[in-house]
């Protein structure tokens, strides 16, 4: 038997894959969202050197990965939409960017509410941070330039080019962030609070990201569908989707 | 093909000196500003020195971005260039080049004279245009893809400077780190080797990837 993998490489069959998909990721979500947080209220230990406010580890962190994830996965669609000229590619990344976006201005904003109370401050000029903020701009650029172009192929082409340039300069910005900073002062703030985390801190993190990772999905999936009925507008099968003919 | 691009460039710019004289005293004006707004503290002035006239050779070479397709494209002489039969990444490279000259340039000779105004030892005077005379032609190269992409964009200038600002971070940082360890006593050649890379890696991909942004932008 033969499977033809490109069938949901277009957008009319990938619209009804993606709406088959949601449930089950959402349902997904939902439970790695339930057992992460019981974990990281009422199971893991408190910390002794942090107290209670350590907690905000568990989704600091979880948001953290998944906003270079996600950038790395855009940049990889964006690119093969613009080397093979697939339509459904370039939406995926479009789809991607918002939701990237979102989550690296939530681990900068727990950041913030974690540095407070841990290093007495909102925000340190340090390499993490930094470069954390640089990947927000990267974003907003990808976004806005998008949105400029009114044309959505000279979009998805432009924002291909922007996307792959940053994902090229990302460890060059990682790098250099990090070597800036340690000229000027020692690292006199590491994100590895203690040597060995308990293993309920471990286990809370990890299902944290699985859920946060899950709502991604959903998220991209939804927005997805969304950005195909918006170019799709003009086809035979969006209006029969209309006219309830498909279901 | 990049020389006879380079000539015909600087001829227009020569035409329309006016140009290249905004950007310079947009430059030197930026620089004035900071002393007024700080206070003419001497001590403070010299640690800022080297950061102040990287942002504002940043902020001057990305506004000057503009020019280096614009002007081309409203009147069609990018469109032939597209159509003709010489690479367009060794037209993109002419362009790039004759951009550093036209703003670059002036803004590494400025250099030296306004760091005196932040009284600056010699040796830091001598590593900060050495280090502008490294950085600049990355700041126009890594523009140009900027500038292609925006390329008849409404907002153009304002979404240029949200692409290519982040992109200047690398450069910024290791021009204004080779001023500081230089003040500082040490070796300042580890940030031009690093700057001499970055110049490297955008002489090779940045034409390439100007000009594949030209081709999306001209559709």
């Amino acid at each position: 038997m033969t499977i033809n993998w490109f069938k949901y490489a277009s957008p009319a069959s990938f619209y009804f894959l993606a709406g088959r998909m949601i449930p089950y990721f959402s349902i997904a979500a939902i439970i790695f969202l339930i057992v992460g947080l019981y974990i990281a209220f009422f199971s893991a230990p408190t910390d002794f050197q942090q107290g209670e406010a350590y907690r905000i580890i568990f989704i600091h962190v979880p948001a953290a990965w998944m906003s270079m994830f996600l950038y790395v996965v855009m940049a990889f669609w964006a690119g093969i939409g613009l080397a093979f000229n697939t339509r459904l590619s370039s939406m995926v990344a479009s789809a991607i960017a918002p939701t990237g976006a979102m989550f690296t201005f939530l681990a900068l904003w727990t950041g913030a509410w974690w540095g407070k109370p841990m290093w007495g401050t909102w925000w340190v000029w340090d390499a993490r941070l930094t470069s954390e903020l640089i990947l927000f701009f990267l974003y907003i650029g990808f976004m806005s330039l998008q949105a400029a172009i009114d044309d959505p192929r000279r979009a998805d082409k432009a924002g291909a080019i922007i996307a792959l340039v940053g994902v090229v300069n990302i460890p060059i910005i990682y790098f250099s962030v990090q070597w800036w900073n340690t000229l000027h002062q020692g690292a006199s703030v590491s994100l590895i609070q203690s040597p060995k985390m308990a293993t309920a801190m471990l286990s809370g993190m990890l299902i944290m990201a699985l859920a946060v990772w899950m709502y991604s999905i959903v998220m991209i999936l939804i927005r997805a569908r969304l950005i195909i009925l918006e170019r799709e507008r003009h086809t035979a099968w969006v209006s029969e989707l209309k006219e309830g003919v498909l279901e | 093909m990049i020389w006879w691009i380079i000539k015909r460039d600087l001829l227009l710019a020569m035409r329309r000196r006016s140009d290249v004289l905004t950007t310079l005293f947009f430059f030197v004006i930026v620089v004035s500003l900071f002393p007024l707004g700080v206070g003419p503290e001497a001590s403070i002035l010299r640690i800022m020195a080297s950061g102040v006239v990287w942002v504002a050779a940043l902020l001057a070479s990305m506004l000057s971005l503009g020019r280096m397709f614009s002007s081309d494209y409203a009147d069609g002489t990018l469109e032939q260039m597209l159509l003709s039969p010489v690479s367009l990444s060794a037209l993109v490279m002419g362009k790039a080049i004759s951009h550093w000259l036209v703003t670059g340039v002036p803004l590494v000779l400025m250099a030296p004279v306004l760091g005196i105004q932040y009284d600056l030892p010699v040796e830091a005077l001598i590593v900060l245009t050495l280090s502008l005379l490294l950085g600049t032609p990355v700041l126009s190269l890594i523009g140009a893809i900027g500038a292609a992409l925006t390329l008849g964009l409404r907002g153009g200038g304002v979404l240029v400077s949200i692409l290519v600002l982040p992109l200047y971070i690398p450069v910024l940082i290791f021009g204004t780190g080779a001023v500081e360890a230089s003040t500082a006593g040490m070796g300042f050649g580890a940030h031009f080797s690093i700057l001499g890379a970055f110049l490297l890696v955008s002489i090779v991909f940045s034409p390439w990837a100007t000009a594949a942004s030209l081709r999306i932008s001209m559709g």
